[in-house]
């Protein structure tokens, strides 16, 4: 319900949020507002039709503010790949915890900080872009995370450092976390010519234990030539409800490289929007869906071209089981200036069973006359030729249906440069797909 | 070995084989020729098990047992091949995997014990060298990219590792320029042996110049209008398909 938010944000107001700075405040005030405003979307809103977000607008989650402790660092093994010398930042139902955490042997001129130290180090960076990259303006959840600004991370790359290792911010949530929404706010800013890999992974601990909610919001601004490789990995309980929004604006010669990795929540939405603000950009947005049960799996897209002369590359792909439903919103927006703009759009859907369904709509607007844009989308079940030559070579059906829906997935996450994590996704994808 | 008799079957409503009566006996190469339509690469997708096709009538028995009861896979692991006139691509599969799959699905089925990695890197280097590949094939998805020479002579690697049997090739030497096409015809010759069978399908006479068949058979219209030897395929290539067609309906 909303009144519970707007009560929720009254006692915020008064306690937890009276630490941050007044621009923060102020922020947070224009956030219930327009929260308010807007309320929940229902499904005759275009940017929600195949989405019903009536199960969390009905019910009551109330605030996690208060940190909760009793992780231990041997229950997020299944989530950290084994990377080592990995800078990991943890937080658990949507506190940082200092204890789990990690970002030793940082490079001078990158920072890796909880938020609250970060009003403290890093007021200025702060000042100038938190709020001012996502837009509340027709998006409720990102109006209801900006109203709760308490807590996340912020990753501050100076000019021309590279981060040689991978920066992972890791949120997990516990049996404590049920019945209640965590809303991390985090921001990304590469400087000229920087480069870095930041994970963002949701989690659990606790699976079964119950419904919580997840509203997470990432602000990610990438600097002239700079490069940002962004995997979300969204690995929410089977009960949880997750929307997860990564807002960013490209300076001129910049490339965002994002994956979206989504396999938990009944109910999940995320968000990729990027803007190609200078000339010289490239965008490649790629991401693998795997549902099953009842899940909701929902993925919306928009790249904004504003720029001449630059590209983009989009490649969705999804496999659903059971009665799981999946949607693919993937919006392509060349502005009137944007010439030469050349973009790829590609959403391929694997229906395992009679039940499962997606919901498709990968869409092209071009305001400019001199570019290069395709669009593409395919629905189907295992190919019966390639069945069919599998077992031709003594292959046996099951092998040749286990091989082929995991080459339908691997076929997207080759595309994951990161080692460690391109091959622990591969695993798991044959583990669910395989008997071996 | 072989031994089909009165085989008729249909896609969809069309019946395509009216009646085939063919044997073929351990070391033997048969050619099957005739026109487009004639329904040649048919009888070899249903020798091979394709589920696009109904068999509406007659028996194929396959050392003594009955081949049209056998799935597709026990076909393979029993010693049949049929290389693909148009081979399919697989993203997300790496060739290697595959072979080593196959190769070990066929091992199992025989009662053998399933061979490792390194050995079978070994049987891979001497095979793609039948062939002439390059190693990096190996890594790429399988037939993904490839181009159409690469992929018939990925047919024939995949046959030299599964050594079947009864090797069927269907239209093998389509699109193949005269360079592959030598390659091609050298790795199924050096497959022949007195406890194997070969059945070549093609459109050309050519292909039978470097596999040389003992027998040639010419389908028209869903049956073996003409069986003759080597000769056979000469007059054909002399005289064209509209002569035997004219018999055939007189």
């Amino acid at each position: 319900m909303i009144e519970t938010y707007l009560k929720g944000f009254e006692a915020f107001s008064r306690n937890g949020g009276a630490a941050a700075p007044s621009w923060a405040r102020s922020l947070r005030l224009s956030g219930i507002t327009r929260f308010e405003e807007l309320g929940f979307p229902s499904t005759r809103n275009e940017d929600w039709h195949f989405t019903s977000v009536a199960p969390i607008a009905e019910r009551d989650f109330a605030p996690l503010t208060s940190a909760t402790s009793g992780v231990s660092a041997a229950q997020l093994a299944p989530f950290t790949f084994g990377g080592e010398g990995w800078h990991t930042l943890v937080f658990v139902n949507g506190r940082y915890d200092a204890g789990l955490s990690s970002a030793a042997g940082l490079p001078d001129g990158v920072s890796v900080l909880p938020l609250a130290r970060a009003y403290d180090e890093l007021p200025l960076l702060l000042e100038q872009h938190v709020g001012r990259i996502a837009s509340i303006d027709a998006h409720t959840f990102t109006a209801l995370n900006t109203a709760f600004i308490n807590d996340g991370a912020v990753v501050h790359v100076g000019k021309d450092i590279e981060v040689a290792r991978p920066i992972h911010l890791l949120f997990v949530s516990d049996a404590k976390a049920v019945d209640g929404i965590a809303q991390p706010r985090n921001l990304i800013v590469l400087d000229r010519f920087a480069k870095a890999t930041v994970i963002e992974s949701y989690a659990t601990v606790a699976r079964g234990a119950g419904a919580y909610f997840t509203n997470t919001v990432t602000e990610a601004t990438i600097g002239e030539g700079a490069t940002l490789t962004h995997l979300k990995l969204q690995r929410e309980s089977a009960q949880a409800y997750h929307v997860g929004t990564l807002d960013v604006q490209q300076g001129r010669d910049s490339h965002l490289v994002s994956f979206s990795f989504a396999i938990g929540a009944a109910l999940s939405r995320t968000n990729v929007y990027t803007e190609l603000r200078g000339e010289g950009c490239g965008a490649t947005l790629n991401g693998l869906y795997l549902g099953d049960d009842r899940q909701h799996i929902d993925h919306q897209t928009r790249i904004e071209h504003i720029a001449p002369n630059c590209y983009s590359r989009e490649l969705y792909k999804g496999i659903l089981d059971g009665a799981s439903h999946g949607v693919f919103n993937g919006k392509v927006y060349v502005h009137p200036a944007a010439q030469k703009t050349d973009g790829k759009q590609t959403n391929n859907t694997l229906l395992l069973s009679e039940r499962a369904q997606i919901d498709t709509k990968p869409q092209l607007e071009i305001f400019a006359d001199d570019v290069k844009c395709t669009h593409g989308a395919t629905v189907g079940r295992l190919d019966e030729t390639s069945l069919f030559y599998m077992k031709s070579r003594g292959i046996n059906a099951r092998t040749a249906r286990e091989l082929l829906t995991y080459a339908f997935a691997a076929d997207v996450l080759e595309t994951i440069e990161l080692a460690e994590v391109r091959e622990g996704l591969e695993a798991a994808v044959l583990k669910r797909y395989t008997e071996s | 070995m072989l031994d089909i008799k009165d085989l008729r079957a249909t896609v969809g409503d069309k019946e395509i084989l009216k009646g085939i009566t063919l044997t073929v006996k351990p070391g033997e190469v048969h050619a099957v020729m005739g026109p487009n339509g004639s329904g040649k690469s048919t009888l070899a997708q249903v020798l091979a098990g394709h589920p696009a096709y109904e068999v509406t009538g007659g028996s194929v028995t396959y050392d003594a047992e009955d081949l049209l009861e056998m799935d597709a896979e026990v076909r393979a692991q029993k010693g049949v091949f049929l290389a693909f006139q148009y081979p399919v691509e697989i993203p997300g599969v790496s060739n290697a995997y595959f072979l080593r799959a196959a190769y070990n699905e066929i091992r199992k089925a025989r009662g053998e014990e399933e061979i490792d990695p390194m050995s079978f890197a070994d049987l891979m280097d001497e095979k793609m060298q039948l062939v002439e590949m390059e190693g990096d094939m190996l890594s790429r998805s399988v037939n993904t990219g490839f181009s159409g020479g690469e992929k018939k002579r990925n047919e024939i690697l995949q046959m030299a590792v599964l050594e079947p049997r009864l090797a069927i090739l269907d239209e093998t030497d389509s699109g193949l320029d005269i360079d592959a096409l030598r390659i091609v015809a050298h790795g199924v010759n050096s497959l022949r042996g007195p406890d194997r069978a070969t059945i070549v399908v093609t459109h050309y006479q050519r292909l039978l110049n470097y596999i040389v068949p003992d027998y040639v058979h010419v389908l028209a219209n869903g049956r073996i209008v003409r069986s003759g030897g080597k000769e056979l395929a000469l007059e054909l290539e002399a005289r064209g398909y509209d002569w035997l067609l004219e018999e055939a309906v007189a």
